[in-house]
């Protein structure tokens, strides 16, 4: 686990895997929306509108997705220490804050001609909203307090707390009755989209993770570079005074 | 190799730490949220407002499936005036409403509607919300199951 953990290392497969992910990145929204556009049939309540659903779904997957990768990695850093690790939960927030306000804005936009308005106080759309706001109360953490490790710490605290919200977010359409409607395609008696329909809703939700992981690595090698530069700066400072 | 058996100790602390916070946070929010059921919940169906016995006057929201064969609309004063029933399969609402409908409203879908009861029992509508459901079809697999004759339009499940 330790040797994941070294930056350096870290910097090497990065870089490997890279060019990688970006091709498969490409590959897979290439793919995804000809899926999504051409192939998909239209549906039978709701004609072509329902097109929206390619990118409203994958984007609030990535909103859960990329809370759910902060919980681990910051359970990781406050239990091991592992810095990368706690660089890789910072890194992650605003990618997860801007998927959420994704998934909350195509969803306004998809309510308004489907259920008649654009927002509605229910459970699903209120609990995607307060993850939002943790995510923005996660990254106003790392930003205001000066002492890295002490920034560290508290967000990690603030990242397990939220995740609570996530596992609402997720049964908040079953434990409560809703305007928004239950799960298609996380559901025990198997998803209730099918064909063309759901290929074109995996390669989409393919697409976006693929996506997510590209820009995430990107992310956490800048903030590598960044600490380098810092402590770069710390010693030709240090040696001229 | 005494220190780093205390690091190890230090991390499971840590560890517990972390593990009874979420545990004892969880049940906080499951008991909060456990009491605030009722204002949580977005609407009630028609066999619970027929149980509670809501006063005439009080704003609430009903929701259920647009019962089929019911739904009515005229124009008066150049004002459309919509009436349906809402079902739950068990007690019925009626449901008076003026104004322009969502595209999704039809018979035997649901619908979510704000507003109130009047003096003889029918509920008087100021908004009404189209509901869709978890289901996404072809349009052609639902024409051609229709000429077939195979096609249930009021399916409960």
């Amino acid at each position: 686990m330790h040797k994941f953990a070294n930056p350096a290392r870290f910097m090497r497969l990065s870089n490997m895997f890279l060019p990688w992910c970006t091709g498969f990145t490409v590959l897979l929204f290439a793919l995804g929306l000809y899926y999504a556009l051409f192939l998909a049939p239209e549906d039978y309540q709701m004609g072509n509108t329902y097109r929206i659903i390619f990118i409203h779904v994958p984007a609030a997957y990535m909103a859960q997705f990329g809370y759910g990768v902060i919980a681990v990695a910051s359970a990781v850093g406050f239990i091991w220490k592992h810095p990368l690790a706690d660089q890789a939960a910072r890194a992650t927030a605003p990618m997860g804050a801007a998927f959420t306000a994704l998934a909350l804005v195509t969803g306004s936009l998809w309510g308004k001609p489907m259920w008649g308005t654009f927002w509605i106080w229910d459970a699903r759309l209120t609990s995607m909203l307060i993850l939002f706001f943790v995510y923005l109360g996660y990254i106003a953490v790392w930003q205001t307090i000066e002492d890295q490790t002490r920034a560290a710490k508290i967000a990690a605290i603030v990242a397990v707390v939220g995740l609570v919200n996530v596992i609402i977010i997720k049964f908040s359409v079953d434990w409560w009755n809703t305007l928004h409607q239950p799960a298609s395609l996380i559901r025990l008696d198997g998803p209730t989209i099918g064909g063309d329909m759901l290929a074109a809703l995996l390669l989409m939700i393919g697409a976006f993770n693929m996506f997510f992981i590209t820009l995430l690595m990107w992310r956490i090698q800048s903030l590598i570079l960044r600490k380098r530069i810092r402590s770069l700066r710390m010693q030709i400072g240090g040696g001229q005074d | 190799m005494k220190k780093g058996l205390k690091a190890g100790a230090r991390k499971k602390r840590r560890m517990y730490l972390l593990l009874t916070s979420l545990a004892v946070l969880g049940l906080a929010v499951l008991l909060v949220l456990n009491a605030l059921e009722d204002s949580i919940r977005l609407f009630y169906d028609p066999t619970e407002i027929a149980e509670k016995g809501i006063k005439p006057g009080q704003n609430f929201r009903l929701g259920g499936l647009v019962a089929d064969g019911s739904f009515e609309t005229h124009e008066t004063d150049s004002i459309l005036v919509n009436k349906f029933i809402v079902s739950d399969g068990n007690e019925t609402v009626a449901v008076i409403y003026e104004g322009l409908l969502p595209d999704l409203f039809r018979e035997g879908q649901g619908v979510v509607a704000e507003g109130a009861m009047n003096g003889s029992g029918v509920f008087i509508a100021t908004e009404v919300l189209a509901k869709h459901d978890e289901n996404y079809m072809p349009k052609e697999v639902i024409d051609s199951l229709k000429k077939r004759g195979q096609w249930q339009e009021d399916d409960p499940s």
